[in-house]
C-alpha cells in the first residue's frame, strides 16, 4: 500500500487545492452563486434598486420568443459545427500525416485559422459573403453563371454561413490533436494489419480511430463548450439578424446584458445556458469515459 | 489492391487534401493580397495590379500595434505560467490524494469548465475594482488562471501514470513535490504542451472580457486594438484591416509553424515511450 | 458581500494610494467611442493634448473605448462598479437609458451665466431634440451625423438621366432607379438602382423614410413608440417595394459596412449612408458623385445621428467644472471645425461653418454643406426609455418584413404590442 499516512494526505491534498481553489472562488463560484441569486431579482435600474420577484424571470424567459429561437439556433449550430469539424479534423491529420505531395504547405494551410483572431478574420468572412463583388459570388458567378446571393442577409443562409466560419476555424485547430495522436501510433501496428491482408478503410476503423478515441474525446469536449461559446465573428458579419436568425445564446446573453442592460434577465439566461451545458458534459463525460477504458 | 488502383487512390487524396487546403488558407491569402495592394484592388484580383506598402503604414499610424503585440504576449505569459502551476498542483491533488470533499471539490472544479468567466463580466469587473485591478494585464488573467480544464486534463493524464513509479521515487527518498516534479511532470509533457497550445491561441484571440475591462494603450490586447478597424459608420476597409491583422498574426504565425514540428515531434516522443 | 470582504483589505490599501496621487491637479477620464475610419481618435487625443497643454491645472485621460456600443456597456460597467468615468461620448439616442440608470447628471447646474446659455442656444435645433428632456439639457452635441443620399454621376450619365440631378421624391428614386439597374446576358442584375443599408442598425435609415412621410416614432418623452402608425406601416412597404416590385435594390438584408465598397465597385448606382462617410466616399470612389438630401415623399426628412458629450454622476464640483469647461472648448468654432474635417461629422454650431478654415473646405468641397442643410428637416433619432431594447424590437420586426418573413402591417403591430409593454411603466 501507500507510504502516504492518511492524515497527512488530507492536508497535502488541501494544500495542493488552495491556490487553485482561492481562483475559481473569487471568479468562477462566487460570481455565478451571485448571478444565480439575480435572476430571481428584477434589474436594478438607478433609481430602483433591485427588489425580489420570484420565478418571474423565468416565467418571461420561457414565453420569450427570442429565447427559444436563439436556442434552437444554438443546437443547430452545435449539430452543424461539431461533427463536421471533428470529422474534417480527422481527415485532414490523416492526409497530412502521410507523404502526400507539398505536406507542408498543406498543413500549414490547415494550420491557420488558429493564428488569425475571429474578430479579424470575420471581416474577410464578410468580405467572401458579400453579394455581388464577393469572393463567393466572383467564384460562383464565374464559374456556374449564379445571380449574387445575399447569404449574411437572408435568415434561411445566415446560420449557415456562420457555421462555415466556425467549421473553418474549429477543424483546422483540431486537426493538430489529431495529428499528435496519429504520430504516437506505432507503425508496426499498421504493418502487421497490412500484411493480414486489411484495406485502408478496415485499418482506419478498426485501428487508427479506436486509438484516436482519448484525443476525440479531447476534441470534444472542446467542440461543445466552443458551441457554446464562439460568438465573436457574429458580431462582426450578422449581429445576430436577420431578426435573431443567427444569435446564438451567448450572444443573446451578451445582448440582453451589456446592450438592454437587463442584468437581472441575462443571469437568467446565463443560468439557463448553464443547465443546458451540464447536461451535455454529463452526458458526454459518461458516454466517451466508457468508450475510452473500454479500448 | 492492384498497383494501379494504389495509385489511383493516392491522387484522388492528394487532389483532395490540396483542394481543401486550398480553401483553407484562403482568408490568410485573401489577407496578404489586400495588405500589399492598393485598396481599389480589395475586390478585383488582377494579375498585374500594383503592389504597395501603404495599407501597413496606415494600420501602424492609426494604431500603436508593437505595443499591443507586446500586450498580448504579457497577457499569453501570464495565463499560461499561471495556469501551469495552479493546475498541476490542483491535478496532483485529486490524482494522487485521498481526502474528504475530493469528489465535492473536483465537481466544483468540473463546473468551471462551464461556467466561462465571459459570462460572468459585470461581476469580474466589480472584484477588479476591489482590486483596484482595472486596465491592468493581471486583470485580463486573473479569471482565467484556475482553469477547470486544465485541472481536469493534467488529472486525466496523471491517473494514468502507473502508482509504482511514484513509490519507486518514494523509496529513494523523494517528497511528495520532488515526486510531481520528477515523475508526474515530465511524463505528462505531451498534455502540457496540448494544453498550452489550445490555451495561448485561445487568450490570443480573446476578445470580450479585455475589451471591458482595459481602458489604455498600455494594457490593450492586439485583438481589442484591432477592433479599432471594424468601424460601422464609415464602411469595412479591408486593406488596412488585413494590413493590420498580419502585422499582429505573423510573429505568431511564423512561431507556431516553427513550433508546430517540435510540438508533434515531443508527442511523439512522449508517447513511444 | 464575502467577496467584498474578502478584498476589502487589498482595495483599502490601494485606494489610499490612488486618492493620495490625484489631490493635486484635476484629473478627468473621458470615454470616447470612433465609429469613422482614419483620424478619428488621433483627431480627439490631439485636440485633449492641446487643451491639457493650455490648462496644466487639468489632466485628461481620454480613453478610446471602442465602437458607440463598447462605449456606453464600458461606462455603465464602470458606474455599476464604482469607477465611472467623469465624462464621456455616448449615443445621443442613449440619453432616457443613462437617465433611467441614474448615472448622468445635467449640464445646467454648471451653465450659470448668461453666456453660457447663450452658448447651449448656438448648437441646432435638429441635434439638441435628443439632447434635452423635461426642461434639461443632459447631452452637448459633438460627433453627430445624419444620412445622405450620394450617387454615381457616371452611371446616371450611362443611364441617360442627368448627371447633375438626384432624386427629389420617392417616386423618383423608383423611377430613376429602374433606369439604373442594369441586368447581364443571363438576367443577373450587375449594378442596382439603390442601396439602403439595413444591417445592425435597420432603424435608423428606415426613420428616414418614416419621417418623409410625415411619421413620428417615439414622443418627445421617449415612453410612447408609433411603430403601428398607418405612414410608418407605408414607408417599410415602400422600403420591401424597392427590392420585390419594384426591383430596384438588391433583397435580404443589406450590410452597413459594405456599401461604400458596393459604391466604388459600381454595384449600386445610388447609396443611403452617414455623412460620416463623406471624406472615405471622397477618397476612394473612382469615379464623379454627387450628394443630396434623402428624396420626400410629404416632406423632406432625416433623422440624426451619432454622440452627445455626457456628464457622469460621482464626479467631485471641481471635476464637473472642468469637464464642462473642456466641453465648450473643443465644440469652439476652430476646434469644431478640426474635427468636422477630420472626420466628415456635421459641425453641431452654425458659429462654426462661419470660420475661415470651414468656409475654405466647403468651397473646396460643397457637398459637406448638404448634411448642413438637411438639418432643417432633421427630426431626433428615435429614441426611448429601454432605448436598445425597444429599437432592438423594432430592428427584428424591420428585418423581419424585408426578408419576406413577415408583411410590414403584422411586423410592425407585433413590435408596438412589445414596446408598450416596456414602456407602460414609463408613463
Amino acid at each position: 500500500m501507500r507510504d502516504f499516512t492518511f492524515k497527512r494526505d488530507w492536508i497535502y491534498g488541501w494544500l495542493l487545492l488552495l491556490p487553485a481553489l482561492v481562483f475559481l472562488f473569487a471568479f468562477t463560484h462566487i460570481p455565478a452563486v451571485t448571478t444565480f441569486l439575480n435572476s430571481f431579482f428584477s434589474t436594478p435600474r438607478g433609481r430602483r434598486p433591485a427588489k425580489f420577484i420570484g420565478v418571474d424571470n423565468y416565467e418571461r424567459m420561457l414565453g420569450d420568443p427570442v429565447f427559444w429561437k436563439v436556442l434552437w439556433n444554438n443546437l443547430w449550430y452545435a449539430l452543424g459545427t461539431i461533427p463536421v469539424s471533428v470529422g474534417l479534423a480527422i481527415v485532414m491529420a490523416l492526409w497530412v500525416n502521410e507523404k502526400l505531395t507539398g505536406r507542408s504547405f498543406v498543413r500549414m494551410a490547415y494550420f491557420t485559422p488558429t493564428v488569425l483572431p475571429l474578430i479579424a478574420v470575420a471581416n474577410i468572412w464578410m468580405f467572401f459573403y458579400t453579394p455581388g463583388f464577393g469572393l463567393v459570388d466572383q467564384i460562383t458567378g464565374a464559374l456556374f453563371g449564379w445571380p449574387a446571393s445575399n447569404y449574411l442577409g437572408n435568415p434561411d443562409t445566415a446560420l449557415n454561413a456562420i457555421i462555415v466560419v466556425t467549421i473553418w476555424k474549429e477543424a483546422g485547430f483540431f486537426m493538430i490533436f489529431y495529428l499528435a495522436a496519429l504520430q504516437a501510433i506505432p507503425v508496426t501496428l499498421k504493418e502487421a494489419a497490412q500484411i493480414e491482408g486489411a484495406g485502408r478503410w478496415t485499418i482506419f476503423w478498426r485501428i487508427t480511430f479506436p486509438l484516436l478515441m482519448p484525443t476525440t474525446l479531447f476534441v470534444c469536449v472542446n467542440a461543445v463548450i466552443n458551441s457554446f461559446r464562439l460568438v465573436d465573428h457574429i458580431f462582426i458579419l450578422t449581429d445576430g439578424g436577420p431578426d435573431n436568425a443567427s444569435a446564438l445564446l451567448l450572444f443573446y446573453i451578451y445582448e440582453v446584458a451589456f446592450r438592454f442592460w437587463e442584468t437581472a434577465y441575462g443571469a437568467t439566461l446565463t443560468v439557463a445556458l448553464l443547465v443546458l451545458l451540464s447536461l451535455l458534459a454529463i452526458g458526454q463525460f459518461f458516454f466517451f469515459d466508457r468508450k475510452v477504458h473500454y479500448k | 489492391m492492384t498497383g494501379t488502383g494504389f495509385d489511383l487512390d493516392r491522387l484522388l487524396n492528394t487532389l483532395a487534401a490540396w483542394a481543401l487546403a486550398l480553401l483553407w488558407v484562403l482568408p490568410l491569402a485573401y489577407a496578404v493580397w489586400t495588405a500589399f495592394h492598393p485598396a481599389a484592388f480589395e475586390a478585383r484580383f488582377e494579375l498585374l495590379a500594383p503592389l504597395t506598402l501603404d495599407n501597413f503604414e496606415k494600420a501602424s499610424n492609426a494604431a500603436p500595434f508593437a505595443r499591443y503585440f507586446l500586450n498580448t504576449f504579457l497577457l499569453v505569459s501570464l495565463i499560461l505560467a499561471g495556469q501551469f502551476f495552479l493546475c498541476t498542483l490542483a491535478a496532483f491533488a485529486f490524482a494522487r490524494f485521498e481526502f474528504p470533499g475530493r469528489t465535492f471539490l473536483f465537481t466544483l472544479v468540473l463546473l468551471q469548465l462551464l461556467v466561462m468567466p465571459d459570462i460572468l463580466m459585470v461581476e469580474n469587473y466589480q472584484t477588479m475594482r476591489l482590486l483596484n485591478l482595472v486596465d491592468t494585464i493581471p486583470a485580463i488573467a486573473l479569471p482565467y488562471i484556475a482553469s477547470g480544464f486544465g485541472i481536469f486534463l493534467l488529472r486525466q493524464t496523471f491517473m494514468t501514470i502507473p502508482r509504482e513509479l511514484d513509490e519507486a521515487a518514494r523509496v529513494e527518498g523523494a517528497s511528495f513535490l520532488g515526486v510531481l516534479w520528477k515523475v508526474y511532470i515530465p511524463l505528462a509533457k505531451p498534455t502540457y504542451l496540448a494544453y498550452g497550445l489550445v490555451s495561448v491561441s485561445h487568450h490570443w484571440n480573446n476578445f470580450l472580457w479585455p475589451l471591458i475591462v482595459t481602458n489604455s494603450v498600455d494594457t490593450r490586447p492586439v485583438t481589442v486594438g484591432l477592433s479599432i478597424f471594424s468601424a460601422i459608420d464609415s464602411g469595412v476597409e479591408w486593406s488596412v484591416i488585413n494590413a493590420a491583422t498580419l502585422m499582429t498574426s505573423g510573429p505568431l504565425l511564423i512561431a507556431f509553424l516553427l513550433f508546430q514540428r517540435q510540438f508533434v515531434q515531443s508527442f511523439m516522443r512522449a508517447g513511444i515511450k | 458581500m464575502l467577496k467584498s470582504t474578502f478584498l476589502k483589505a487589498v482595495a483599502a490599501t490601494a485606494l489610499s494610494f490612488s486618492t493620495w496621487a490625484s489631490a493635486q491637479a484635476v484629473d478627468l477620464q473621458f470615454y470616447f467611442p470612433v465609429a469613422v475610419g482614419g483620424k478619428a481618435a488621433e483627431t480627439i487625443q490631439e485636440l485633449t493634448d492641446a487643451y491639457v497643454a493650455q490648462n496644466p491645472d487639468v489632466t485628461i485621460d481620454a480613453v478610446y473605448a471602442g465602437s458607440y456600443q463598447d462605449t456606453v456597456a464600458k461606462a455603465i460597467t464602470a458606474s455599476r462598479g464604482g469607477n465611472p468615468p467623469q465624462l464621456s461620448v455616448i449615443l445621443s439616442v442613449d440619453m432616457f437609458t443613462l437617465i433611467d440608470e441614474d448615472l448622468i447628471i445635467p449640464f445646467d447646474d454648471f451653465l450659470t451665466t448668461e453666456e453660457d446659455k447663450k452658448w447651449v442656444d448656438g448648437f441646432y435645433p435638429a441635434f439638441m431634440e435628443n439632447s434635452q428632456t423635461g426642461g434639461k439639457t443632459y447631452g452637448i452635441p459633438f460627433q453627430r451625423s445624419t444620412p445622405v443620399l450620394y450617387w454615381n454621376k457616371e452611371a446616371f450619365e450611362a443611364a441617360g438621366l442627368d448627371p447633375d440631378v438626384a432624386p427629389a421624391t420617392w417616386a423618383e428614386m423608383v423611377e430613376f432607379g429602374k433606369k439604373l439597374t442594369k441586368k447581364d446576358a443571363s438576367g443577373n442584375v450587375t449594378q442596382w438602382g439603390v442601396r439602403i443599408p439595413s444591417s445592425g442598425f435597420p432603424y435608423w435609415l428606415f426613420q428616414g423614410l418614416a419621417i418623409e412621410n410625415g411619421a413620428t416614432l417615439a414622443n418627445a418623452e421617449g415612453n410612447k413608440t408609433h411603430f403601428d402608425d398607418p405612414k410608418v406601416v407605408e414607408a417599410l412597404q415602400y422600403l420591401v417595394d424597392l427590392s420585390t416590385k419594384d426591383e430596384v435594390m438588391a433583397p435580404g438584408i443589406i450590410e452597413w459596412g459594405a456599401t461604400p465598397k458596393a459604391f466604388f465597385e459600381g454595384q449600386t448606382a445610388m447609396m443611403w449612408t452617414s455623412t460620416g462617410n463623406l471624406t472615405n466616399v471622397r477618397d476612394n470612389a473612382p469615379f464623379k458623385f454627387g450628394v443630396a438630401m434623402l428624396p420626400k415623399k410629404e416632406q423632406r426628412g432625416a433623422p440624426t445621428g451619432g454622440g452627445n458629450f455626457y456628464l457622469f454622476k460621482g464626479a467631485s464640483e471641481e471635476q464637473s467644472k472642468a469637464a464642462v469647461k473642456f466641453v465648450q472648448w473643443i465644440t469652439a468654432p476652430e476646434q469644431s471645425a478640426k474635427w468636422t474635417i477630420a472626420t466628415g461629422y456635421v459641425a453641431p454650431r452654425a458659429e462654426t461653418w462661419e470660420t475661415e478654415t470651414m468656409k475654405a473646405y466647403t468651397a473646396d468641397f460643397a457637398p459637406a454643406l448638404v448634411a448642413r442643410d438637411q438639418l432643417e428637416f432633421a427630426k431626433a433619432e428615435l429614441s426611448t426609455y429601454q432605448n436598445q431594447r425597444v429599437t432592438g424590437i423594432f430592428n427584428d420586426a424591420l428585418a423581419a418584413a424585408i426578408t419576406g418573413k413577415k408583411d410590414a402591417a403584422t411586423a410592425l403591430k407585433e413590435a408596438q404590442k412589445q414596446a408598450d409593454e416596456i414602456l407602460a411603466e414609463y408613463r
